[in-house]
């Protein structure tokens, strides 16, 4: 009970946030040259001044700032988005839509850095300054120097074009009709990759987090006393350090969730994932500010979400949280 | 024998520490049911010679002489794999900080039922069942509570009670502690001393009690060690090495513990200096659903310090002491009362109270800027209030002198001083302002019983050259008889007495300051001359 | 003095202040090596590397010289890594420094903004930052400025909210000092071995992120950027693979660089972290 409270109180919190973020971000997209409408005509060809006039009635674009933004909020409260020009269907239709990819991406990337990461960073620490700590931290090092996106291009060189081990890109085998257990496998080979890509730098920052805690953990009274105990030394870092070395990091998926969910735009651009990263570049390029909105509001309640769960998982972890 | 027994101990520092070896040549004993007091000031290497018998040396130190063996087993050639089955089944330790020596996020009786569950293979039930009972053999309050709680619900007291109960689970030949009850409160303490004893008695246990407090020594020992820069310089039985110390260095020690030198009373002025009157303090932490329980820091305190006159305040911590200190200087904000100084309410303004209150520091490391110079830290109170550079800095040298440091030292950054003398630069600053009353919050509470008697013998000397008036803030009873004229004893934000010291010593009148003053550990060794 | 004696004893230091003089040399030296715009045409598209002694890196997919990109591009990282990272710094400084002093109403409005930033993906902020205001050099490299100052704000207050308590910050107080001074003279010099160390985090991140937006095209099409290179190879992935890989290779080497430098200057500036080597 104590835990539901305590996050509760935290998502509470971020809702003054959340409204900060979007007047911000709606008064900031009043300021881009040229709207929704400028970009429709141009995709249609062009069109005369009378057409322009009335797609923006339409789209009631022809109201002041204020009034806009007291229409863009109102109608939030009911999850209503707008509607999208370029796409032709409510926006909230199209990130739905797009939601899924985004999702499982970042939770199998997010997985596989948070588990790698606390794997390497533990063997790391409890072999620090030999031979494995020297070649995990290096690696880390290079990991962390990536650029993710040119990881991608060059393990698709290699796996797909090269070993053709793994599939290039997309969500799924185009027009095979996997069904089953069958589809579910297709997508995770078509997840590998994105996978890798996306986790990577995490990998390398939690890894290195998890190293230096360990390290600091080992070093304090309480492991001292487990040991006068006569426990082993597995036991010792089972029982008592590592659950206290994994604070830091939990609280680090918190703050990086954002980071995360923006790198996914990239990967999936590579990838030529059906995401919402994707549909973020493309609402950039087709100048559908509805859209980038709609997204912007929608990444800010899916970190607030992360934040939520990672709180969560922190009060569960540490009893000391004050009720 | 039975019993731990070190002959000819030397463990090595790593290359490049300030000296080759932590510990040299170390002898000592302990035979069942018998309390041997390794006593000693910091880095005398008494924790080293602890840990190296515990086989938890710190990494980089290493034994490489001497023998150390435990009821006949030589434990130098044991493996690690059998220094662990020894650790926690035959020889146990204690360790000083109760706040950190637990692991904060695992129940009390998990942690007490680890032992038998490592070494005998009990089951969780069975190891829960069993902490239980040792936790009641600690005498700690609601046992049943105290084994679900986690060590932060439990006060320092209770923890070292849980660290004792977790070190005696399984009945071990050798008991080492290592300073048990420095961090511990004087009332807490005398009771952990009483517990440890009478569970030693019972069980005939060999205990290894590592200590700096003579005091301590007093109440506990059957024999002592003192220990100076890694050797053992004497070795006695306590009423030998207390009442006749033999060596130089252990005869300064027990001469530099406060409080056997008492003062004379000398005569008071009449004049009030600071007076502070109604004083509260409310800490109220507001979150964002539910308030706290608000803590009543300080309730309704009054006091007088006479002018060129040394008050003390003693009490226990949470007594309001500390919030006092920092309420009377005005870096806290009060919910009531009035300070007045020299007759008039304590100005607002930063510049204007700076040349009236001061104040000296408890820590001696966090009390300097680390990245400026000790004379430019006395120097720039003057420089602020107008006072031209030059002069300011002839004034700070001036100061470093008085305060018997060395006045080419200004120059010198606060990592190049020893505490003592840090203490002492931080007694210059204070003096810089020329304050009417200066505020000492525990200032000799960080450091060594030898530095201490110097740091008190300075502020006595300074109060008759400067006519000082200090409101000496203190946990120790016996460094408030060594230095002060009057006492406030204050608990929970209240103060209980308070009267010229010598009569609130002889015939304390409020039950609290009674037992505060039972409790100070080696009253005998305080009657003793 | 002690510091630079230490950062010049670890090896991982020394590495990664040759790798970061090795790029400043690229940029130095680029006009002078490639005085020619290296977006013009120089050869025929798509030469492998070595197949013509002209080109040593080769050719990318309009004909360009891979080499001239790569040491004109250095200069764009360089000076974009540095300049945000100087506009993060300050910023992050500022807010974290004044927050982290003053507590209270200050500290609360402060780090609701930077939340706020924090809780919008940062990548996704400088997309909008970019269209709003377009992509010149000037513009995307204050976003990348303006992305990146919160994780500093954060830092500096930390450090800030642990000094202000500290004696000797209070004795400052009882001396009469003035909010300025404390926060200047006795606060911030503390606090900012961490935040300098941090700062090599930022400038890789900002290399990151401009090399990010360049590979999506959304960077300024007119200067030479190592990830614009990224991105045209991409179109000739499967074959010409290398279009791709040699300027991918510059940002990785550069960013460890930068990071090993900021290891080394965290082992100078914190020794206690210093640990055995």
């Amino acid at each position: 009970m104590r835990v539901f409270r305590l996050a509760f109180g935290r998502l509470l919190a971020s809702l003054p946030t959340l409204v900060l973020i979007l007047v911000g971000m709606f008064l900031l997209l009043q300021l881009a040259p040229g709207d929704t409408v400028d970009a429709l005509l141009a995709q249609m060809g062009g069109g005369d001044a009378q057409l322009a006039e009335d797609l923006r009635r339409f789209y009631g674009l022809d109201l002041g700032i204020a009034a806009r933004l007291g229409q863009y909020l109102g109608r939030l409260v009911t999850l209503d988005l707008g509607f999208s020009a370029i796409y032709g269907k409510p926006v909230a239709t199209v990130i739905v839509e797009r939601l899924p990819a985004t999702l499982l991406l970042m939770v199998s990337a997010l997985s596989f850095a948070f588990f790698a990461g606390l794997l390497l960073g533990v063997v790391a620490a409890r072999r620090v300054n030999r031979w494995p700590d020297t070649l995990i931290s290096t690696l880390g090092l290079i990991f962390y120097a990536t650029p993710s996106f040119w990881f991608g291009l060059m393990a698709i060189v290699v796996f797909s074009v090269y070993l053709q081990w793994l599939p290039a890109g997309g969500f799924s085998e185009v027009g095979m009709g996997y069904t089953g257990l069958t589809a579910v496998l297709d997508t995770a080979r078509h997840l590998v990759l994105p996978t890798l890509t996306l986790g990577l730098i995490f990998l390398a920052i939690y890894l290195r987090i998890m190293r230096a805690s360990m390290l600091e953990v080992l070093s304090l009274d309480f492991v001292r006393t487990a040991r006068a105990k006569g426990l082993t030394e597995t036991r010792v870092v089972a029982r008592h350090v590592l659950r206290n070395a994994m604070l830091p990091m939990v609280t680090l998926i918190g703050l990086q969730a954002g980071t995360m969910l923006g790198g996914s735009v990239v990967v999936e651009s590579v990838f030529a994932l059906p995401g919402l990263g994707r549909l973020a570049y493309e609402s950039v390029v087709q100048r559908d500010l509805n859209t980038l909105l709609g997204i912007v509001f929608v990444s800010a309640i899916l970190v607030i979400v992360i934040n939520f769960l990672v709180d969560l998982l922190y009060a569960r972890l540490d009893p000391r949280i004050e009720a | 024998m039975k019993g731990l027994s070190v002959e000819g101990l030397t463990v090595r520092l790593p290359p490049g520490a300030d000296r080759a070896f932590a510990v040299e040549e170390v002898s000592l004993s302990v035979a069942p049911g018998e309390i041997l007091c390794v006593v000693g000031e910091s880095g005398s290497g008494k924790s080293v010679t602890a840990s190296a018998v515990m086989g938890l040396l710190a990494p980089g130190l290493s034994v490489t002489g001497g023998r150390m063996s435990l009821s006949g087993e030589d434990l130098r050639v044991k493996t690690p794999e059998e220094w662990r089955s020894l650790r926690g089944r035959r020889i146990a330790m204690v360790f000083q900080e109760p706040m950190t020596a637990l692991n904060p996020l695992m129940t009390v009786g998990r942690q007490i039922g680890e032992t038998w569950r490592t070494h005998l293979g009990l089951d969780a039930r069975e190891a829960s069942r069993r902490a239980l009972d040792a936790l009641r053999e600690v005498n700690l309050p609601d046992p049943e509570g105290a084994l679900r709680a986690f060590p932060h619900e439990l006060s320092g007291g209770q923890r070292q009670r849980v660290m004792i109960a977790m070190a005696l689970a399984l009945n071990p030949e050798v008991l080492v502690c290592d300073e048990p009850t420095t961090a511990l409160d004087v009332t807490t303490q005398a009771q952990v001393i009483a517990l440890i004893k009478e569970l030693q008695r019972r069980h005939g246990t060999a205990v290894l009690f590592i200590t700096h407090d003579f005091g301590v020594v007093a109440e506990i020992a059957d024999r002592v060690a003192v220990m100076q820069h890694g050797r053992v310089v004497e070795q006695g039985t306590a009423s030998e090495v207390l009442t006749a110390p033999r060596h130089a260095y252990t005869q300064a020690l027990l001469a530099a513990v406060p409080g056997r030198s008492a003062p004379p009373p000398r005569e008071l002025s009449s004049d009030i200096v600071l007076e502070v009157s109604g004083l509260t303090k409310t800490y109220a932490s507001r979150r964002l659903f539910r308030r706290r329980k608000p803590v009543r820091a300080l309730d309704n305190v009054s006091l007088a310090l006479r002018r060129g006159s040394t008050l003390a305040v003693v009490g226990e911590s949470g007594s309001g002491k500390s919030t006092l200190a920092r309420c009377v200087v005005r870096l806290l904000g009060t919910d009531g009362g009035e300070v007045r100084v020299a007759g008039a309410p304590l100005p607002k303004g930063r510049r204007a109270a700076a040349g009236l209150v001061q104040m000296v520091f408890q820590d001696p490391y966090a009390s300097l800027n680390p990245r400026r110079t000790a004379g430019a830290q006395v120097a720039q109170g003057p420089i602020a209030t107008g006072t031209p550079r030059r002069e300011a800095m002839a004034e700070a040298r001036r100061l470093f002198g008085l305060v018997g440091l060395d006045p080419e030292s200004v120059l010198r950054f606060p990592h190049e001083f020893s505490g003592g003398q840090r203490q002492r630069i931080g007694i210059a600053r204070a003096l810089a302002m020329q304050p009417s009353v200066l505020v000492a919050d525990e200032p000799v509470s960080a450091l060594d019983v030898s530095v201490q008697a110097q740091v008190l013998a300075l502020l006595r000397e300074l109060q008759g050259q400067l006519g000082l008036s200090i409101l000496f803030i203190t946990h120790d009873l016996r460094v408030a008889a060594q230095l002060c004229d009057e006492v406030v004893v204050m608990r929970n934000g209240v103060v209980e007495e308070q009267g010229p010291i010598r009569e609130v010593f002889e015939a304390p009148r409020h039950p609290y300051t009674r037992s505060l003053i039972e409790a100070i550990p080696g009253r005998r060794l305080m009657g003793v001359r | 003095m002690r510091a630079l004696r230490a950062y010049l004893r670890s090896p991982a230091a020394i590495l990664g202040s040759l790798v970061v003089l090795a790029v400043l040399g690229m940029a130095l030296l680029a006009p002078v090596l490639y005085p020619n715009d290296p977006l013009g045409l120089a050869g025929r598209p798509l030469q492998w590397p070595g197949a013509n002694p002209r080109f040593p890196l080769g050719t990318d997919p309009s004909g360009r010289d891979i080499a001239a990109q790569l040491f004109h591009g250095a200069r764009i990282s360089l000076l974009i890594g540095l300049v945000a990272t100087g506009i993060a710094t300050a910023v992050g400084i500022a807010i974290g420094a004044l927050a982290g002093f003053y507590g209270g109403w200050a500290d609360t409005v402060l780090m609701r903004a930077t939340e706020a930033f924090q809780t919008l993906p940062n990548f996704l902020l400088l997309l909008v930052l970019v269209a709003v205001f377009g992509s010149t050099l000037t513009t995307v490299t204050v976003a990348v400025g303006v992305v990146s100052w919160p994780p500093v704000a954060r830092l500096t207050r930390a450090e800030f909210l642990t000094l202000r308590t500290r004696d000797f910050v209070q004795a400052g107080r009882l001396q009469g000092l003035s909010d300025a001074h404390l926060i200047l003279r006795e606060v911030l010099p503390n606090a900012l071995p961490p935040v300098i160390v941090y700062a090599s985090v930022v400038m890789a991140v900002a290399i990151l992120l401009e090399s990010a937006l360049a590979f999506l095209q959304l960077s300024d099409p007119n200067v030479p950027s190592w990830g614009n290179l990224i991105g045209l190879g991409r179109n000739v992935l499967r074959t010409e693979w290398y279009v791709s890989a040699i300027p991918g290779a510059a940002i990785l080497l550069t960013i460890l660089g930068v990071s090993l430098v900021g290891q080394g200057l965290n082992d100078a500036l914190n020794p206690r972290l210093a640990s055995g080597r």
